[in-house]
């Protein structure tokens, strides 16, 4: 039964740990939350997407105070009324956009440096099985945001995506009119798509994020070595005063420390992007408003989704729809398709060394050829591009079946 | 210094997939177009000196069609009712002088349809504009009069009246092709707003009848400059047929000094905030330097006996 003194001060420290447990809840999430001491700038990048979330939260929240979710007023309520009415509307907006962008660069990174260190495996499955609903959620986020404006490529973007749901041959016109609630995009689907993007997709991320977090409780993060360290025992030797000998540091305040200064370094160069080079972020043609009877010459969609674009488009309809699902599902499969019992940076695991460069740079190669028109030679990189990608996951269980068991240095 | 390599290696890639899809793909997908900084190199120098004084003797012609708001000569009718006799309103020439090419005016009172490259569009049917010169000398007189009334100093907002006003609305600037959006008020009882129901009438009575001149409804320029790039604006205006092949809109024949008013109207519409940007940007930066600079120390104070 719990115990309450009836003495104590309302809000002080005793009377709230009666309540809450407020001494519990600082140990298990930041003073005893045990983080080896083995890591690089690489782990600040889950902070840091934690941090821009939070950047895109706030700047929303004040861009929908102003956002007009009408196929008539939309356009302008950003371009004119945010941008030069609004006091410091365009501040909000630039933060907007480019953390939007910026957010994808540093999920793949994350991403990427899970896949080196092999972070996935051996009991951290679910951390990266979370992390890749975010990734879901935040493309499905990234998309419905960018149909609000109601520019040229909002229409012409949010048309060739919903048109993937006819499902090639199958034609499933209805399907398709069904989601956009219109034969073409309208005002149903702008409603809709401000719906997903302001409420329900925002929900499910912070659920998400919590999830994720939740996942990193029991597996503990992973170090540059791949070492598997008894969290506990090295937890004694910490508490016990000997932060020379312990493979472990509390997360607060000593691996909040280099968080912090990773993530200053960063807002050095989000704030540089925001003030000085916001372009990259903010496609031209989407200031254009939204015509219906002018299809652009060229339609893209931002440069994070362009690789498995890429994909899709070498192949003809049907095997290339096929491809495009394959590249979307895929590397949700990634710890059971990597077969080899270790977990140890690429450098040291032979075979598939190769195939993480041979990946990384595929997807680049991939991305740019998203972009360019698909034309001549470039059609070629890309075909062969997207078959690379194919065959790397085909071949990913023999790449690391062969692999030999990891010896620890030291 | 390893992690030094990681970030030289995270770095190398980032500006790989940057150089990739931005400058790279860009120059891919739109063609390149030489241009010739407003020196119309296709037009042939005229070598007569003109007299501002016959000039202005040949300039009572222009009269019967234009506006000398400058020299007190009144548009002879309202821009509706010229949308209907010419297609546009024909513009006021109180700043010619001041914003176009002396060379390309001079060819284009001679012979407007090809100086305008617009030959392909009035095949069967006249330009409004006859030509008002018939050879060098004359063209020469009447620029050299429409220079002696130029003022010295024409403000980015006048330069866009004229250059491209009569054509392009600009609705984040509240300009229309007729005119600026007057300030009307609604009638409290009714609801109604009268004259700004017959301003919008107006309005689309000039805009049909220049769609059926001109065969397209003009763009409107509010947010152009982030809609394409400089490069583009300016070899675009210099020469709209080299962009857009075909096109109905006509080359305007502006000097160098005439467009950077013209783009710095644009610019101040479409992009307001890049003087605010600009003050703020250091500021906001160099709090985020002295953010980082005590996070380092923090984070040295903290992990000083660990290794
Ligand atoms: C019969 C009517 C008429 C007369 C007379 C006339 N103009 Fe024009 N002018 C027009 C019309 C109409 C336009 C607009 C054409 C368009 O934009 O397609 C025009 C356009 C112009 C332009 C704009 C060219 C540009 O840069 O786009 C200039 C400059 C000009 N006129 C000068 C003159 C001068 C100088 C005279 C007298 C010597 C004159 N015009 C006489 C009808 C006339
Ligand atoms: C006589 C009418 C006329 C004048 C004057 C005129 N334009 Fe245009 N403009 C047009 C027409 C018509 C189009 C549509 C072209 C098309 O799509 O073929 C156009 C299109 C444009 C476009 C869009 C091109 C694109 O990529 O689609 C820009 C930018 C532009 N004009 C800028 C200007 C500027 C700047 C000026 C003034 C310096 C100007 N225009 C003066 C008629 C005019
Ligand atoms: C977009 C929102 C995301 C947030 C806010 C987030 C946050 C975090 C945080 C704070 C950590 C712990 C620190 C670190 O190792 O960086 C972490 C770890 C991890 N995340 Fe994410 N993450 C996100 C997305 C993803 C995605 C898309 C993936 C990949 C599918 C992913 C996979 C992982 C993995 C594997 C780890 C463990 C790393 C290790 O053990 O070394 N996360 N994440």
């Amino acid at each position: 039964m719990a115990h309450f003194d009836p003495n104590a001060r309302p809000f002080s420290h005793k009377w709230m740990n009666e309540r809450l447990a407020v001494d519990t809840l600082q140990k298990v999430l930041s003073t005893e939350y045990w983080i080896p001491k083995n890591i690089n700038f690489l782990w600040a990048m889950g902070m840091i997407l934690a941090a821009t979330f939070g950047i895109l939260l706030i700047s929303g929240i004040f861009l929908l105070m102003y956002y007009i979710p009408d196929t008539k007023q939309a356009f302008d309520s950003v371009n004119y009324t945010v941008m030069s009415e609004v006091g410091y509307g365009w501040l909000w907006r630039h933060m907007h956009g480019v953390a939007a962008s910026v957010v994808f660069l540093i999920i793949y990174i994350h991403m990427f440096t899970g896949i080196y260190y092999g972070s996935y495996k051996k009991g951290r499955e679910m951390i990266w099985l979370s992390g890749m609903l975010l990734f879901v959620t935040f493309s499905a986020e990234a998309f419905s945001g960018y149909m609000l404006p109601w520019g040229q490529m909002s229409y012409w973007a949010g048309m060739v995506i919903t048109n993937l749901f006819s499902l090639g041959s199958l034609d499933f016109q209805g399907l398709v009119e069904w989601i956009r609630g219109d034969y073409v995009p309208g005002q149903a689907f702008l409603n809709r798509f401000f719906m997903l993007h302001v409420l329900l997709m925002p929900l499910i991320i912070m659920a998400l994020i919590v999830l994720h977090f939740g996942t990193l409780r029991i597996p503990h993060v992973n170090n540059q070595d791949g070492e598997e360290i008894d969290f506990d025992a090295e937890a004694q030797k910490w508490k016990a005063g000997l932060r020379k000998e312990s493979k472990v540091i509390p997360f607060n305040p000593v691996f909040l420390s280099k968080d912090v200064f990773v993530m200053s370094i960063y807002f050095i160069i989000y704030f540089y992007l925001v003030f000085y080079h916001f372009e990259f972020a903010m496609d031209p043609v989407n200031f254009d408003p939204a015509n219906p009877l002018k299809t652009p010459p060229h339609i893209y969609p931002e440069w994070y989704f362009l690789w498995s674009y890429e994909i899709l488009r070498p192949f003809p309809k049907d095997p290339g729809l096929v491809a495009f699902g394959f590249a979307q599902v895929i590397f949700f499969l990634l710890p059971f398709l990597d077969r080899s019992p270790n977990v140890a940076p690429a450098s040291r695991r032979k075979p598939f060394r190769c195939w993480f460069w041979i990946l990384l740079v595929d997807m680049i190669v991939l991305t740019i050829m998203g972009k360019v028109p698909p034309v001549g030679v470039y059609t070629t990189i890309g075909t062969v591009a997207a078959w690379v990608f194919i065959l790397l996951w085909v071949t990913l269980p023999i790449v690391t079946k062969l692999e030999k068991p990891v010896r620890r240095s030291k | 210094m390893k992690d030094l390599k990681k970030l030289g290696i995270v770095v190398f890639f980032t500006l790989l997939v940057y150089i990739g899809v931005e400058p790279y793909a860009h120059s891919v997908m739109h063609k390149h177009v030489e241009g010739h900084n407003f020196k119309y190199p296709d037009l042939k120098p005229i070598a007569a000196k003109g007299n501002p004084e016959t000039g202005k003797a040949l300039a009572a012609a222009c009269m019967g069609c234009h506006s000398i708001k400058s020299q007190g000569v009144p548009a002879p009718m309202d821009p509706v009712s010229a949308s209907g006799a010419y297609g546009v309103n024909p513009p006021d020439l109180s700043l010619i002088g001041a914003l176009l090419d002396e060379k390309y005016l001079a060819h284009f009172l001679k012979d407007p349809v090809h100086t305008a490259i617009v030959a392909h569009k009035f095949k069967d049917r006249a330009y409004p504009m006859p030509p008002m010169a018939t050879d060098d000398q004359s063209a020469a007189d009447l620029v050299a009069y429409f220079k002696s009334i130029a003022p010295k100093e024409v403000k980015p907002k006048e330069a866009y009246e004229f250059a491209c006003g009569r054509c392009h609305e600009m609705r984040y600037a509240k300009w229309t092709q007729i005119g600026e959006v007057p300030k009307t008020k609604k009638n409290i009882q009714t609801g109604a707003d009268l004259a700004k129901l017959k301003f919008n009438e107006k309005l689309a009575e000039y805009k049909g009848n220049m769609v059926k001149y001109l065969g397209k409804l003009p763009p409107d320029l509010s947010i152009i400059v982030r809609a394409r790039s400089e490069e583009f604006l300016e070899t675009f205006v210099e020469d709209p047929q080299s962009q857009l092949p075909g096109t109905g809109m006509p080359r305007v024949g502006l000097s160098k000094e005439g467009y950077e008013k013209v783009f710095a109207y644009l610019e101040e519409v479409g992009d307001p905030s890049k003087p605010k940007r600009e003050k703020v940007g250091p500021i906001v930066l160099l709090y985020m330097v002295v953010f980082a600079f005590l996070a380092y120390l923090w984070y040295k104070h903290q992990w000083k006996d660990l290794h």
